[in-house]
Parts: structure tokens; C-alpha cells; sequence
């Protein structure tokens, strides 16, 4: 499975690589190579069945519990199919669609490579592994909805999609790190097994919030569903493919893989089921006041991926199951849609349903599909979406605890599902004839070939669900549940409370639509109230904090970073000094044991010198003056070295000194007098703070004579130095033979700065 | 500066110092000395010279430019670790061949000494290129 | 004589502390090559300092007890040498900032920096 990604990567990279000639069909190339894959999963089909799952690892940091996973379960294959599957139909759809924008390799690149990603997020057996492909997924979704870079209102949105979904994506970070420590791994087959080692635990809170909120965040929940629309502005391949089929259901797939480890608690019923429930009704209430066509998408892929999460919350046998199932019938009719609205899109030259209607003058095929779709988006018969919603009613009336709350919302939120697909159906298709800005036609397989496989599928399914229970819902459902259940799925499931909550909520749409239709103020009035209730813009909160947060910043930088230079070193001795004083203190308790002498009298007298020439190098106001000081304390200091046995160190302080002072007086040639910059209070103050770093450092000096050393390095460098280095001089023999390695950073180092003082002083103005 | 004195003094006083730079490179293993001291000393010679004369034609006198003089120098220094890479030892693990000079005492030649040759000739070359960039005039 | 020593390794301390506060860039380069000489002879007395009794050996000495440690020399030969390359690129950086701004005033870097 690994071969598959690194195949994923490089075919990635080689479409910069394909000639003029063929540019024109890479969409159809990269929809074959995503049908191959396709073959390839469904192969695997029986192999996973039955909850067996294939798995691969590859080592890679065992010791930290990071390894490379790969595992095909039949949930991870569900997804997988639905990646390869309606990847290559969007490809297909891509290669009509793009036609004519400029950086196709590019567009290519990004919508493959996340192909790849996806593939690799369902794939993973290890949570680590699962977070980078779920980033990658993320900065993928960012590169593609700022295709249009050019415009300002795509790259926002692209700005913001990428900070939540990062931020979330931190989130589950921390929430995966927190519950590893706990499970000692971060392989979800040792979560599996520890689960209840897990949820026993005082972690299991805040893991388990950490991992929600980077779930909800992916998958466009409550309170953060506003990236979702905002995506909108991708290309529409993208919107079919990342942001209503794949990328935003990962969230989802997180949900049921770690169902088994994190589920069967209160805290995971009543908080996704309530978000799930909250988004579903809310996402289907903005639904129909849209007047984009892919705005009323976006709001209804948010009430779906509402419905998904909640079924995953609930966690009965019969829930998760319907999630297994809407996810497909989602995937199915939305995908459509998706491509159907950009085609319209394409050509008309609009997607604001003022404009559009009676289309079904001039593209009869593409409304009869777009009935399909629309009609399983509604879950009417003999859809395969009918099936779903039935079973999500089923799901619902057994869901424990909030059931009345989730049943009323649900009701609700599908009713309003019915008429915003009624609507649809309408306002585009049907009526009187828009004002679009050109004349449509249906030219163009490629526009029609992925949303007619789509509509049939949808169709057929519904017609015979017993295929899509056996092959697809069964293998996944037992990798969640981790147990067997013959799924048995039927069109007709006989006259009971379900169907009449079916009837109800067809009934209660079709009441809600023709009010829509018939009366022109009532939707009008609809955005109005909602304008006037919901006050709070999530986008707007989104951008305030966020701008915030950088004045904030900006402020703090300000006065921390201020600029001046002396300050910043001012802070850093102050805060050494006050250190080192306190160390000082603290460990005061010992005695000066040796005696203050000033035997030999000439070094003490060098000392004196130093000592005045350093104060005279520090006050005088002559430059010359100052170098020459610092010459004298230069010589002097080798001296010293050469009085205590340090020859080599003597003589290259020599030699340094030297260098340093004809350097110096050259370069001084060209420099202004030292000017009186500072006044005397801030010299008195430097002066203060300088004396008390001296001080301290005086003291450590005395203090480091005390400490006992004992030289086991020297002692075996000293009895190397002849016998197995050949060489007397013990100094030398450390630099060129013991420690050559250092001495060879060392060289580097001075290479380095002579390269830097070479470049910043060679292109000289003249 | 176009002291007679100075020229003259100048051009023994560069043979002089040229001469203790390759003692000290040489003695250093057993004696004061070695690549820094060498290098230093040389690149003093150097300097000193070009005190009597113009800088920029001395620098344009070099037979080596002082990047010929690093790249040599760190060239050395990597060909000293070869013959511990060969015989797959540790790298830059001394490798001593001794070659008898009767009726002298026997000489001892070392990849260290290789190396600090190598460090004799970057630290001319950095010192070098330090100087003449540093006081280029304008 | 530790002693004394000491007290100098502080006022050059106190000096380069003192000459690195400066506005004047050509001080502030003087201030570090006083901080980096009393670094070096830190180093070098903390390490135990021995008159007359330099590290060169023969076969038989087995031990450093009776010379001076061999190790911090060559630690602070290499921090000279460094030292050197340091304060050279320093005052090449000193000199084009000179040549761009025409001002020895580190106050003034603030303006620049944008």
C-alpha cells in the first residue's frame, strides 16, 4: 500500500514533466491512473471483509512510538474507494473544466497530490502518520481554494479555511499526544486494545475534546463550519472532489476509526450528537436562503456532514451503519451536484439562481441527473438517499438520551433538505427562461460523464441496495463496530412510525417550497429575519480576533523589540549579573584559602598595567590613544600565558594582538573622531551596572580557583602525546592530532567570517 | 610611505619572518609552534611588506591570492583525512610513516602534519584576505 | 598572585561591559575584544595556573599532575583565533555600516532597520 502513495508522489511531480503536445489530456490520464487504483482497492473487497484488515509497517522511529502504519480496514477501503473512485470521475470533469485557465500542471499537481494525501489519511494505522497526511490535506485544500490567487476574496478564504483547519489540525495534535501517553503508542491497534485503559483515565477529557475539536474543524462542525462556504471560491473540481466528498468527510473518518477506543461514553454521545444535530439543522436553515448555487452546496454538504457526525455520535449498531451509508449516498449526489453547478456555471456564465431557469430547454441531460441527484438529496424513492434517511430515522428514534431534541431537529432539518432540493430543481430547470449571459448548450462528455455515473449509481443502488450493503457497508461497518452484522438493506421497509416521519417531513418540504416559489417576498423576508437574528458573523468574529491577536502582537514586539541596541545588552548583563550574584549568595558558605600575594613583583606590575592601561583605553577620548591601550593590555595578557607555561597561547596572542592593532589603526583612517554621545548620567549608570558584572565576575574568578579539578582528559592526552602521537608539544598535538576535528570547525569558522567581511566589503561603491 | 629605510628593512625583515613561519610550522609538534603560529607569522610578513609599499600591488604581486591560499589550505586539510578513510580506520586518525635518516635520528611525517600545513595555509590565506579587504581604499 | 588576577579579569569585565553600552560602534568592537581577553584568562585561571612548567613531554611522564593541563591552552588558543575572525568581520560590518549611513551612532541603526 505504501508502493501506492510513493506511485501517488512521483506521478505528482512527472505531470510538470509532460510535453505541450499532451497537455490537453492530462485530466484524462490522471482520471485513468485514479481508476486503476480504483480497481485496484475494489479487488481487495472480499479480502477485508469480515473485519480482517491488511496491514504494513515500516519502522521508522520505534523507540518514540513513530512508525509508518499502513493499514486497509473496510472502513479505511470505504474511503479509499470513494478517493480513487470520484477521484477519477472529477479528474475526468477537471479536464473540461480547466480547459483554458493558466497553471493547469499546477492545478494538477495540487488536486493529485491531495489524492495521495487522502489515500494516506484513511490508510494510516499510526495517529502521528495520520496527522501529517491530515496537514498535508489541509495546506493542499489552501493551495487549491487560492487557485485563483489573483482575486482577493479567494485568498481570504483560502486564509481562512487553512486557520481552522490547522488550528484544529493542532488541536488533534495535542489531543493524539495527551491519549499517547496514556496508551504508551500512537498505533491505533494499541488503542484499540488499551481503550479501556484510555477512557479510564483522567486524560481521556481532554484528549478526547482536543481530538473532537480538530475533528469538527475538518469537517466543518459547529461553530466552525464557515470555512466551508468560503471554499467555495476553489475551481468547482475541487469543491466536488475536497470539499464535499473527500477532505471534509476525514473529520468524519476519524470519528468512526476511533470510535472503538473513544466511544460508549457519555461525554462522546451527548457532544458529537449535539454538535451533529446542531449543525445538520443549521446547515440546511442557510441552505435555502442562498441565492449561489454553490452556496446552497456548501450549507447542505455542512447539514450532511451534520447528519454523519451525529449518526457517529449516537452509536448504535443501526447508526453506524446509516453513517456507512450516507456517506456514500452523500458522496454520490453531491459530487454531482458539485459538477453539475460548475457546468452550469461554465456555460451560462452564472451561478446566481435569479438569473438562471428553464435550462431544461437546453440541457435536458443534464437536468434529468440533476433530478436523480437532487431527488436522493431530498431522500425520496426510489433513491438510493431515501434508503439513507430512513435509516437515519430509524437511528434517530433509538438514539438514547437527547432522542426527542435530535428527532425534532432532524425532522426539521430534512424537511427544509426537501424544499431547498425542490427549489433547486426549480429555479435552475425549470420556469421561465433566465437572463444568463450566454446561451447554454450541453456539448462535452467530459462535463457530463462523472455526474451521469454519479446519478445512476445513486439510482441503481437504491433500486437494489443489497450490492452497496454487502460489498461496502458490512466490511466497514465490523472494522468500527469490531463485530459481524449481516447488513441488510431494503427500499421498502413497511408501514411503521419511520415512514410516517417520511411522509411528515416530504409533506412539511413541499409545503415549505411551494410558499418559497409561489410567494417572491417570503424568501426575501426569510434572509431579512435571518440577518436581523443572526447577528453574529462567524466570518467577521473569525477576522476580529484574528486582527487582534495582530495588533497584539504587533504592540508587544514594539515594546520589547525596541531597537535601541544598548538595551537589548543592558537586559541581557543586568539579568546575568542578577544571576550570578544570586548563585553567588546562595552558596556563600565557603572560605578563601588562598592568600592575597603579589609575588613575582613583575607580573605584578604587568597587572598594574593592564589595569591603567585599560582604564585609559576605557576614558580617553583619542582613538589612537584607545587602540594603543588596548594593545598594551593585549601583550600584556600574553605575558601572563607565557609566565605560566602557555608558549603557543603567548605567541598567537601575540601574533592576534599585532593583527588586531594594524587593523584597526588602518581602518580608523576612514572612521569619524569618537563623539561625546552619551550624557554623564548615563554614563554614571553603565558605569554602575558594568562594575557590578565586574565584580561578579571577579568573585567567580576566586570561587573557580577552589574548585578541585581532576584531569582525566589531560592525563590521557599527556601519555598519548609521545607514544602514539610522536609529538613533544602536548598543545600542538591536541589541535592537529587528538582534537583535529575542532581545529577544523575552527578553520571553517574563520573561512566563514572571511568570506562575510570579503562580500560585505567588495561591491564598494566608487 | 616611501621610507628607503623602511623598504629596504622591509624586504629582510619579510625573508626573516617568512623563514621563523616555516620553522614554527615545522617544529610545532615537538616545540612552541605549529599551523596557527606559522600562519600568523607568515601572514605577518606579508603585512609587514606591504607597509613599505603600495598595498594593492602587493596584493596584485601574490603569486597565490589569498582565496588561492584557503582553498589550498582546506584542500591539504582534506587530503589529510584520506589516508585514515583508506585504511579504514577512524577518521582523521593519525597515520605516521617513518622514513630512517642515518645517521640522524629517523623522521616521523604524519597526516597531522599534513593537517596543520593545511592549517598553515588557510589561516595565511583568511588573514590575508582580512587585511586587504579591510584596508582596500576606496 | 590567583587573586590578583582575578581583580584584573574584573576590570576588564567592567571595562568591556562598560565600552559595549556605548553608541559608538568602533567602542562597542574595542568593549567585546576587552570582554573576549578577560573570557580567555578566565578560562586560563580557573583551570589552575602554573608558572615555569610548560606542557611538553617525553615518554615518560604519564600524568599532568606535575605540568601545566595542556587542554585549556588549547581551548583558549582556538578562542583567540576565533576571537580574531570575530572582531575582524565585526569591524567590516562596522565599516559598511560607516560607508551606508555615514554615522558611528548605534542609535541610529534603529532608523535603518526597516
Amino acid at each position: 500500500m505504501q508502493y501506492i502513495l510513493l506511485i501517488y508522489l512521483l506521478i505528482a511531480f512527472g505531470i510538470f514533466l509532460i510535453p505541450g503536445w499532451l497537455k490537453k489530456y492530462v485530466g484524462i490520464m490522471l482520471a485513468f491512473v485514479q481508476a486503476v487504483f480504483f480497481v485496484f482497492f475494489f479487488s481487495k473487497i472480499s479480502e477485508v471483509a469480515n473485519g480482517n484488515s491488511i496491514s504494513t509497517i515500516l519502522y521508522w522511529i520505534p523507540q518514540l512510538g513513530l512508525n509508518l502504519e499502513f493499514s486497509l480496514t473496510g472502513l479505511s477501503l470505504a474511503f479509499a474507494l470513494l478517493i480513487t473512485g470520484i477521484g477519477a470521475l472529477v479528474f475526468l470533469y477537471a479536464a473540461a473544466y480547466m480547459k483554458g485557465y493558466e497553471g493547469t500542471d499546477k492545478f494538477y499537481f495540487y488536486l493529485f497530490l491531495f489524492g495521495g494525501a487522502m489515500l494516506g489519511l484513511v490508510l494510516s494505522g499510526n495517529l502521528i502518520q495520520l496527522f501529517i497526511f491530515w496537514e498535508l490535506t489541509s495546506f493542499l485544500s489552501f493551495l487549491l481554494i487560492s487557485f485563483f490567487h489573483k482575486k482577493e476574496t479567494s485568498r481570504k478564504a483560502a486564509f481562512q479555511s487553512l486557520f481552522v483547519t490547522a488550528f484544529g489540525g493542532l488541536l488533534l495534535l495535542s489531543g493524539f499526544v495527551l491519549l499517547g501517553s496514556v496508551a504508551g503508542s500512537y498505533s491505533v491497534a494499541d488503542w484499540v486494545t488499551d481503550a479501556d485503559k484510555i477512557k479510564s483515565s483522567g486524560l481521556y477529557l481532554p484528549g478526547l475534546l482536543l481530538i473532537l475539536t480538530g475533528a469538527f474543524t475538518k469537517s466543518a462542525q459547529f461553530p466552525f463550519h464557515f470555512w466551508l462556504p468560503g471554499a467555495m471560491q476553489a475551481p468547482t473540481p475541487v469543491s466536488a472532489y475536497l470539499h464535499s466528498a473527500t477532505m471534509v468527510k476525514a473529520g468524519v473518518f476519524l470519528l468512526a476509526l476511533l470510535n472503538p477506543v473513544l466511544g460508549g461514553t457519555m461525554e462522546w454521545t451527548y457532544i458529537i450528537t449535539l454538535v451533529g444535530v446542531i449543525t445538520m439543522f443549521l446547515g440546511a436553515y442557510f441552505s435555502i436562503t442562498q441565492t449561489d448555487l454553490k452556496g446552497i452546496l456548501a450549507y447542505t454538504t455542512i447539514s450532511a456532514l451534520g447528519i454523519l457526525v451525529m449518526l457517529i455520535g449516537i452509536d448504535t449498531k443501526l447508526s453506524i451503519k446509516a453513517a456507512i451509508l450516507f456517506l456514500f449516498v452523500h458522496a454520490f449526489y453531491k459530487a454531482a451536484l458539485f459538477m453539475v453547478a460548475g457546468m452550469i456555471d461554465k456555460k451560462t456564465g452564472t451561478r446566481d439562481l435569479a438569473k438562471l431557469g428553464g435550462l431544461y430547454r437546453f440541457m435536458p441531460l443534464t437536468f434529468v441527473i440533476s433530478v436523480l441527484a437532487l431527488l436522493s438529496m431530498a431522500g425520496l424513492p426510489p433513491m438510493l438517499g431515501f434508503l439513507g434517511k430512513e435509516l437515519i430515522y430509524e437511528a434517530k428514534v433509538q438514539s438514547p438520551g437527547i432522542a426527542s431534541l435530535v428527532l425534532i431537529l432532524g425532522v426539521g432539518g430534512n424537511t427544509l433538505m426537501v424544499a431547498v432540493s425542490m427549489y433547486f430543481m426549480f429555479k435552475v430547470f425549470l420556469g421561465k427562461q433566465g437572463a444568463y449571459p450566454k446561451l447554454p448548450n450541453e456539448k462535452g462528455w467530459l462535463f457530463m460523464f462523472g455526474p451521469a455515473v454519479l446519478a445512476l449509481l445513486s439510482l441503481l443502488f437504491g433500486l437494489s441496495p443489497g450490492v452497496l450493503g454487502d460489498s461496502m457497508v458490512e466490511p466497514a461497518f465490523s472494522s468500527i463496530r469490531k463485530e459481524m452484522i449481516d447488513v441488510e438493506l431494503k427500499l421498502w421497509h413497511g408501514f411503521n412510525d419511520v415512514f410516517l416521519l417520511s411522509l411528515l417531513t416530504v409533506a412539511l418540504g413541499m409545503g415549505v417550497f411551494i410558499i418559497a416559489l409561489t410567494k417572491k417576498q417570503f424568501l426575501v423576508k426569510w434572509r431579512g429575519i435571518n440577518r436581523r437574528v443572526f447577528t453574529i458573523k462567524f466570518t467577521d468574529i473569525f477576522v476580529q480576533v484574528l486582527d487582534g491577536f495582530l495588533s497584539f502582537a504587533a504592540r508587544n514586539t514594539k515594546r520589547i523589540q525596541h531597537g535601541y541596541h544598548r538595551f537589548y545588552i543592558l537586559t541581557v548583563i543586568l539579568f546575568a549579573s542578577a544571576f550570578l550574584w544570586s548563585q553567588v549568595y546562595i552558596t556563600r558558605n565557603w572560605v578563601l584559602d588562598s592568600h592575597f600575594s603579589l609575588n613575582p613583583f613583575y607580573i605584578s606590575g604587568l597587572i598594574v598595567i593592564i589595569v591603567c592601561s585599560t582604564l585609559y583605553a576605557t576614558l580617553t577620548q583619542s582613538r589612537i590613544a584607545t587602540i594603543i591601550g588596548m594593545g598594551v593590555i593585549g601583550y600584556g595578557i600574553s605575558l601572563i600565558y607565557l609566565y605560566y607555561s602557555a608558549v603557543d597561547l603567548a605567541i598567537t596572542q601575540i601574533l592576534v594582538e599585532t593583527l588586531i592593532v594594524v587593523m584597526f589603526v588602518l581602518v580608523l583612517q576612514r572612521l569619524p573622531r569618537f563623539a561625546v554621545l552619551s550624557s554623564r548620567l548615563t554614563r554614571l549608570r553603565d558605569l554602575m551596572i558594568a562594575l557590578t558584572f565586574g565584580s561578579v565576575m571577579t568573585v567567580l574568578a576566586i570561587k573557580a580557583l577552589h574548585v578541585e579539578f581532576s584531569h582525566p582528559i589531560s592525563d590521557l592526552m599527556v601519555q598519548n602525546s609521545k607514544v602514539n602521537a610522536f609529538g613533544q608539544n602536548v598543545v600542538n598535538v591536541i589541535l592537529v592530532d587528538f582534537r583535529a576535528l575542532d581545529t577544523l570547525g575552527e578553520v571553517t569558522v574563520l573561512v566563514i567570517a572571511a568570506m562575510g567581511v570579503f562580500v560585505l566589503l567588495k561591491t564598494r561603491k566608487t | 610611505m616611501n621610507s628607503v629605510i623602511l623598504q629596504l628593512a622591509a624586504k629582510y625583515i619579510r625573508a626573516l619572518l617568512v623563514f621563523f613561519a616555516f620553522v614554527a610550522l615545522l617544529r610545532g609538534h615537538n616545540q612552541p609552534g605549529g599551523g596557527f603560529i606559522g600562519g600568523l607569522l607568515a601572514a605577518l610578513s606579508i603585512v609587514y611588506y606591504s607597509f613599505a609599499f603600495d598595498r594593492q600591488k602587493i596584493r596584485k604581486q601574490l603569486t597565490i591570492k589569498p582565496e588561492g591560499y584557503i582553498a589550498l589550505g582546506l584542500l591539504i586539510i582534506l587530503l589529510s583525512f584520506l589516508p585514515s578513510i583508506i585504511q579504514g580506520e577512524t577518521l582523521m586518525k593519525g597515520i605516521w610513516i617513518s622514513i630512517p635518516l642515518y645517521p640522524l635520528e629517523e623522521l616521523k611525517l604524519g597526516t597531522p602534519l599534513l593537517f596543520d600545513i593545511g592549517v598553515f595555509m588557510a589561516v595565511i590565506g583568511i588573514t590575508l584576505l582580512f587585511f586587504f579587504t579591510l584596508t582596500k581604499s576606496r | 598572585m590567583e587573586i590578583f588576577l582575578a581583580i584584573l579579569i574584573g576590570v576588564l569585565y567592567t571595562a568591556g561591559v562598560y565600552m559595549v553600552l556605548r553608541r559608538s560602534i568602533l567602542k562597542f568592537i574595542i568593549g567585546i575584544i576587552f570582554m573576549s581577553n578577560a573570557t580567555n584568562l578566565l578560562v586560563f585561571l580557573a583551570s589552575g595556573i602554573v608558572a615555569g612548567k610548560p606542557a611538553f613531554v617525553d615518554d615518560a611522564v604519564k600524568n599532568a599532575d606535575n605540568i601545566a593541563d595542556p587542554l585549556p591552552q588549547a581551548l583558549v588558543l582556538t578562542a583567540v583565533v576565533i576571537g580574531f575572525g570575530l572582531v575582524v568581520f565585526a569591524l567590516a560590518l562596522k565599516l559598511k555600516f560607516f560607508e551606508t549611513t555615514g554615522t558611528d551612532d548605534l542609535d541610529q541603526l534603529k532608523k535603518t532597520d526597516n
